[in-house]
């Protein structure tokens, strides 16, 4: 299908938007809009970061999912406790495969789900002292733990329970950093105000634990932040980041430790990949310890070389021709990935609809394959990630901000686009429909896709999935009509 | 009153961001920038304008402050 006009896509959210109710239709209505890279600032086009509206289905998730899931989760040598029922931790567990490098169960923990268990005692008496023995034997079982935090699900704001006391009186009797965060679910209307939470809690409790002692430092100490290492993402990036000769202290949170996370105010410069995520965090180290922070992207070459050529540009000489030569030493790799898969992905068609930074990070990798997306969407991003997505996108593309289920099947309907990257909920509604699909979260089981190595993988996944023989074998046999000469032939 | 935060941009200027609003907007004018006297009324790049009590003398960037919404245009 050809590409739809300005007029077209209007229409056809206006189509779409037909089947809601009056109120219903006005609100959705703010949320759905026909790119202009234009526009300079997105809340003249999209609204976000609003409450889901009630009875439709929303892909988002909770407060506490964007605490313990995305921002600490990956913390390895930590033990996280999901304080509160059962079932918020241990449906989640693992789901994110941050990769990570330890003996689980030993000296890492990040794989593994800890839980208070809530019953209706505990609801009803308060669950502190549970709390306090659960700390107690954590201790006792797993020594060689870091430290803790207790990651609050909904009852415990709704009972009123005081972590921060028991936090408080833990951490002096284990001598380790004990750190309560408030990230009940109901907070917000998404993970994101989950991941400010965490964030902030960072910075209360963690941050400032080794100030004024002494660090060796470089001056070519950088961070990753932002990065949580799905699939070994963050390897894939950090490989080639100390190839053009910087030093990476520290791992947000992929594959982290708090060791790491406590010396980061000795960074010289801290590398933001997911801005959502974790750009509180870095504007307040920018504020207190001076540290400039810089937004990159590790999809695809052009972006590659497009970020570290700014990196470098924090740096002296030497950084410089570091990743003049780094870029040099991958260039015929990337040729030669873009040679192979680049004819049989030219001009193909991808709506996306992600959450964090990938809506508008994976243009560009998609873009050096000759492909093009033609559709973009957040779960949960605010009107500062609109502010830099409409630039990425061509015109008259459709943006979607905490699509429905509903809205998303019915423009791919429309829109007809050769691929769909989405989340697990959706990939088997788009396949039965007869559409490639990716999932986006997690790679699909695949990765890493950040950086060089990572685009290699990139490409093969999506060829693999895009051409697929299983996409012509949609109808049954005995549903294709047999022509006479077939008939006899079978006779 | 909001939290606000004022940072200097790649380009030398400067930057404005009230985190509860997603607002990211580039300073057009400061009212008061001298050694002596620094902050006043804030103009935004989208019409908006905020007020930010003068401090003594121009602080090290980025800097969080409270501002008061004088003008906003949406
Ligand atoms: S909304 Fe509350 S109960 Fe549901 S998963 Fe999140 S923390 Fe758990």
């Amino acid at each position: 299908m050809s590409k739809l006009t300005r007029e077209e896509t209007e229409s056809l959210i206006q189509e779409v938007l037909e089947v809601y109710p009056e109120k219903a239709r006005k609100d959705r209505a703010k949320h759905l809009a026909v790119n202009d890279p234009s526009v300079e600032q997105s809340k003249k086009c999209i609204t976000s970061n609003r409450k889901s509206l009630p009875g439709v289905m929303t892909i988002r998730g909770c407060a506490y999912a964007g605490s313990r899931g995305v921002v600490w989760g990956p913390v390895k040598d930590m033990i996280h406790i999901s304080h509160g029922p059962v079932g918020c931790g241990q449906y989640s567990r693992a789901g994110r495969r941050n990769y990570y490098v330890g003996a689980t169960g030993v000296n890492t923990f990040a794989e593994m789900n800890f839980t208070s268990d809530f019953q209706e005692k505990d609801i009803v008496f308060g669950g502190d002292k549970k709390l306090t023995k659960l700390i107690q034997e954590i201790e006792q079982l797993f020594p060689l733990h870091k430290g803790i935090s207790v990651q609050s699900e909904c009852p415990i704001g709704l009972i009123g329970d005081d972590i921060e006391a028991v936090s408080k009186k833990a951490a002096a009797e284990l001598d380790k950093v004990v750190v309560p965060v408030r990230c009940e679910g109901f907070r917000g209307v998404s993970q994101s105000l989950g991941h400010h939470i965490a964030n902030d809690a960072l910075r209360d409790w963690v941050l400032g634990n080794r100030d004024g002692k002494t660090f060796e430092s470089t001056p070519y100490d950088v961070t990753i932040i932002g990065d949580y290492n799905i699939g070994g993402d963050a390897w894939a990036s950090r490989i080639f980041l100390e190839e053009m000769g910087l030093r990476v202290i520290a791992q947000w949170s992929g594959d982290g430790t708090i060791a790491e996370m406590e010396n980061t105010p000795k960074a010289k410069l801290n590398l933001l990949h997911c801005y959502r995520s974790m750009n509180y965090i870095s504007r307040h180290m920018e504020e207190k310890y001076g540290i400039p922070w810089m937004e990159y992207n590790f999809f695809g070459p052009t972006k590659i070389e497009e970020s570290l050529r700014r990196i470098a540009g924090f740096f002296d000489d030497t950084i410089k021709e570091g990743a003049e030569r780094v870029i040099t030493k991958y260039k015929p790799m990337m040729e030669a990935v873009i040679a192979k898969y680049k004819p049989r992905l030219q001009g193909k068609r991808v709506m996306l609809y992600v959450g964090g930074l990938r809506p508008r990070h994976v243009i560009g990798a998609y873009e050096d394959l000759g492909m093009e997306v033609v559709g973009t969407g957040y779960e949960f991003a605010h009107g500062d990630d609109y502010d830099r997505t409409i630039k990425e996108m061509g015109d008259a593309t459709l943006l979607y901000d905490d699509v429905t289920g509903f809205e998303l099947e019915e423009f791919v309907k429309r829109i007809k686009p050769d691929l769909v990257g989405s989340g697990i909920k959706e990939k088997y509604i788009y396949q039965k429909m007869g559409i490639p699909f990716r999932q986006m979260h997690s790679w699909d089981y695949s990765g890493p896709y950040h950086g060089y190595d990572g685009f290699a993988i990139f490409a093969r996944d999506m060829d693999m999935t895009l051409n697929n023989p299983c996409w012509g074998k949609q109808t049954p046999p005995w549903k294709v009509l047999k022509s006479d000469d077939a008939l006899k032939a079978a006779a | 009153m909001a939290n606000i935060m004022i940072r200097k941009t790649a380009e030398g200027g400067l930057s404005f961001y009230l985190p509860k609003r997603d607002l990211e907007d580039n300073i057009v004018s400061i009212e008061f920038d001298q050694t002596n006297k620094w902050g006043g009324e804030l103009r935004l790049a989208n019409g908006g304008t905020y007020y930010v009590d003068p401090l003594d003398a121009p602080p090290r960037l980025p800097i969080s402050l409270r501002a008061k919404r004088v003008d906003a245009p949406e």
